[in-house]
């Protein structure tokens, strides 16, 4: 087990090298220039020059990038050209509110599409099946901003329980946090308790034809026993696939929930980096998300073997 | 409800459901505990919170440097944390802010004294040495005072409070120049802050301005906070645009960026923003039917949008194809496109912009009486036009420059034009305007964009408005009667002699159209009712207002 975590973790250097190479020269082709966002619209081609040459855009590609990698290999994701703060810092202030909400919504999800998902395997065919799965094709259906804005609509201006946007750090006011991330975390839920309740239950559906859940039966074994003891632990493992899935995804992004409730996150940077060409953020992000969506794969795969002791690494 | 759900879940599952049922009570009175906590904590931020303005500004802000860029948002947090030696009022007239002055009977020298009280937020004293570093930094970046320091002899401190501007001419505008809202103010900043070269951005942000920038609460792009300083002395003259005096009466200013326009609404309207400073007109009636919110236009000149061709290729390096072109379009369609609502757009055929001391619309007459399509065709035909495309760049993500592009192909497809409209990114557009390559080679042949009016409203800071060739802004245009007017401009003595001038400039510029304006429109904004006190001016400014509590 030890090595394959090892392997696994070897694994990341050149994951990241090629996602290194290919940002940095995906970002140079693309057409756009960060010296005129920053000198702005008034500013003559010779203006512009001038800073182009200050922020180094002027060097060779190839001398760009080794510097780049020279500040990487010291820990050093570089300084944005329009804000002039580091990388580190921006995607730093950044990330907790993506990582809380992200949380939030996944735990409000599982809690919410593991049982409707086991009750619509357990009541097969019947309307309460077709219940569920009736809002899960409207969870995938409606867009996010519809259900963001009817949220707001219900919640915020009419009933006025809830803030519209914004968001607070738990660690500064636990319940400013929640009131603010209910919402947002309620919209983003709407999908993944769609696409987990399916994944639940197409699993639980497979397994529950098993002979050992017909044994477990003919023993007396209590229905509630034989579900989530017997049923769902064994088909854990597409399940926890997409929910960790579903959390990289979270992580990496989710700019119209983050726009719709003004949430200070990583979709948010993500997006104004690229508008603004503010290469050293972009890839500073993408190298970030990388290493994420490899760290929660590999979270993914150790944690089948718990599930199924079968899986050995 | 209950009974369906027994009997959904059969007797087997029945404790399940005892315990369900008890899980679903517990979540949700956490939730509600949640909630109310939640309730709980915001009343006591709104209670704390009573005299902080929380304000969406059109943009968020990036960049701390007012100095090395020109955009707007960049300019309006220059004018929270710094102060301006000179300012203008409503009728464009300098007005003595940090300092007054005195001109010497040869007009070459401008004697400024600082007045008492000016102290930076680090509590050292403004010194003439500041200003005269502030200014010759400010010199480097902005066009119209490169102009002057052309004509500089010396510019120098003669003690802690006497700056003397010497010239080698009289410079009639100077203080004009000096006292110009946008795009580039000359901000007052620390000598040692001054010495950053101006193509660098400067890394410390203490000014001597009204407010101080609460450097540990801001994040680029989302949210920047400003506090009042309380060792500011405002001047004693009422408040009036920029000049006047500068009285605080809250204690802080938080700006947050929201890229969202109907969460701005929502959070206004559910007291959660207090301004908002674009409202898209189309959005307009959501807020009007509230009563506690107010719309208005507090920058009674808004902005002008304008389209710009390049000269260096057909078919726009010929004239008559370039008034054809202009002749095609119709303000008024442009206008009635992009803003819908005539209380809020205005037709002017002034390159300096309509309300301004230099408004004249010479020149401008098929533009704001609905084009002359007929025309156009029977110019097109005169000029040898031979059906080459015109490369029209069309910006799809900045809603006020969508429309334009969209209007004006048409008009020019209408008028005989082979239009070859190219939709890109804001981004992409700013970028490939800078190239000088032929237009079927990634060069361009027209894009549009617009201007506040405070930065056209003169022949001297109006970026079209100069023939200096590839010195010129985007279009390149070569135009040495252009620069011969210019000139003529700066020696004007008097305000009636400068506007004869403009008048030639005018009608000069329209007649080889130099760029094609397309009318005026206005940014409404809406405040909380709690705010008051809030004055008219082109920049939007924190100083003044009241909030109730």
């Amino acid at each position: 087990m030890i090595g394959y975590i090892f392997r696994r973790i070897l694994a990341v250097v050149p994951v990241m090298l090629i996602v290194a190479v290919f940002v940095f020269l995906l970002l140079r082709l693309t057409p756009g220039d960060p010296a005129a966002i920053l000198a702005g619209d008034a500013a003559t081609p010779a203006q512009l020059e001038r800073i182009r040459t200050s922020l180094g855009l002027n060097e060779p590609i190839y001398v760009q990038f080794t510097t780049w990698v020279d500040q990487l290999m010291h820990g050093n994701l570089g300084i944005s050209l329009i804000s002039n703060t580091p990388v580190a810092q921006m995607i730093g202030q950044r990330i907790w509110p993506t990582i809380n909400i992200a949380i939030l919504t996944i735990i409000l999800s599982v809690a919410i599409a593991v049982p409707m998902g086991v009750v619509a395997a357990w009541r097969h065919r019947t309307w309460v099946d077709y219940a569920v799965m009736s809002f899960s094709v409207l969870g995938f259906s409606v867009p996010v901003f519809v259900i963001g804005y009817v949220l707001i609509k219900f919640f915020s201006i009419d009933l006025r329980w809830l803030p519209v946007q914004g968001y607070t750090p738990p660690s500064q006011d636990f319940g400013k946090f929640l009131s603010r991330a209910i919402l947002p975390c309620l919209t983003l839920a709407t999908i993944y308790v769609a696409l987990i309740a399916r994944m639940t239950r197409a699993s639980l559906l497979e397994v529950l034809g098993e002979d050992y859940i017909r044994t477990a039966r003919a023993k007396g074994v209590k229905e509630r026993v034989v579900l989530f003891r017997h049923a769902l632990s064994n088909a854990a493992v597409p399940i926890l696939t997409i929910i960790g899935t579903g959390f990289a995804l979270l992580i990496g992004g989710v700019v119209v929930t983050e726009s719709v409730f003004n949430i200070p996150g990583v979709g948010r940077l993500t997006v104004d980096a690229i508008l603004a060409r503010d290469y050293p953020v972009i890839q500073g992000i993408i190298l970030l998300m990388s290493g994420t969506y490899v760290f929660i794969n590999l979270l993914i795969d150790l944690s089948y073997s718990f599930f199924d002791p079968r899986i050995r690494y | 409800m209950l009974s369906e759900t027994d009997r959904i879940q059969g007797d087997a599952p029945r404790a399940s459901s005892r315990h369900w049922n008890r899980t679903a009570r517990h979540v949700a009175a956490g939730l509600m505990a949640g909630v109310m906590l939640a309730g709980a904590s915001m009343g006591t931020a709104a209670q704390a919170a009573e005299k902080t303005i929380t304000a969406v500004m059109h943009s968020g802000l990036r960049v701390l440097d007012p100095i090395i860029t020109t955009a707007h948002i960049v300019r309006d947090h220059g004018y929270m944390i710094y102060d301006v030696l000179v300012a203008q009022d409503h009728t464009f007239t300098p007005k003595p802010q940090m300092a007054d002055w005195t001109i010497s009977d040869d007009k070459t020298v401008y004697t400024f004294t600082l007045r008492d009280g000016l102290k930076f937020h680090d509590g050292s004293p403004v010194t003439a040495a500041d200003a005269v570093a502030s200014l010759k930094r400010w010199g480097q970046r902005d066009s119209g005072g490169q102009l002057i320091f052309d004509v500089t002899d010396s510019l120098a401190a003669r003690d802690d409070k006497t700056i003397v501007w010497t010239l080698k001419e009289p410079y009639p505008p100077l203080l004009d120049t000096i006292s110009k809202q946008s795009a580039v103010p000359p901000f007052i900043m620390p000598a040692s802050v001054a010495a950053t070269p101006p193509d660098q951005a400067i890394t410390n942000h203490i000014g001597s301005g009204p407010f101080k920038f609460v450097e540990s609460e801001y994040q680029p792009g989302v949210s920047v906070t400003y506090e009042k300083f309380d060792g500011y002395v405002p001047r004693d003259e009422p408040a009036d645009w920029m000049a006047g005096g500068k009285v605080v009466n809250v204690d802080k200013v938080t700006w947050v960026t929201m890229p969202d326009a109907q969460t701005t609404i929502n959070a206004l309207l559910s007291g959660e923003v207090d301004y908002m400073e674009q409202v898209p007109v189309d959005l307009l009636p959501i807020l009007q039917s509230s009563e506690d919110v107010t719309v208005e236009v507090r920058d009674p000149l808004g902005f002008q949008s304008i389209g710009r061709m390049n000269f260096l290729y057909p078919p726009f390096d010929n004239v008559k194809v370039r008034k054809a072109a202009m002749m095609a379009l119709s303000q008024q369609d442009v206008m009635g496109t992009l803003v819908g609502n005539p209380d809020y757009y205005k037709i002017c055929g002034s390159m300096f912009g309509c309300g301004t001391p230099l408004e004249d619309e010479t020149g401008a007459d098929t533009l704001i009486n609905g084009g002359d399509i007929d025309g156009a065709k029977k110019l097109l035909a005169e000029s040898g036009y031979d059906g080459t495309p015109v490369v029209l760049m069309q910006p799809t993500d900045v809603p006020t420059i969508s429309a334009q592009p969209i209007v004006a192909a048409q008009a020019l497809r209408n008028a005989g034009f082979t239009v070859d409209m190219q939709p890109m990114d804001w981004q992409t557009l700013v970028t490939r305007r800078a190239s000088q390559a032929k237009p079927s080679e990634g060069g361009w042949n027209l894009f549009f964009t617009n201007w506040a009016v405070p930065e056209i409203n003169s022949p001297l800071i109006s970026p079209m408005l100069n023939g200096r060739g590839n010195d010129a802004w985007f279009g390149w245009p070569t135009d040495e009667k252009l620069e011969e007017l210019r000139k003529e401009f700066i020696a004007a003595q008097t305000s009636e002699e400068r506007k004869a001038v403009a008048h030639k400039i005018q009608a000069h510029a329209m007649d080889v159209v130099n760029y094609i304006p397309l009318g005026q429109f206005l940014s409404p904004q809406a405040r909380s009712n709690k705010l008051t006190d809030m004055i008219q001016s082109p920049v939007p400014v924190f100083w003044q207002i009241k909030k109730a509590d």
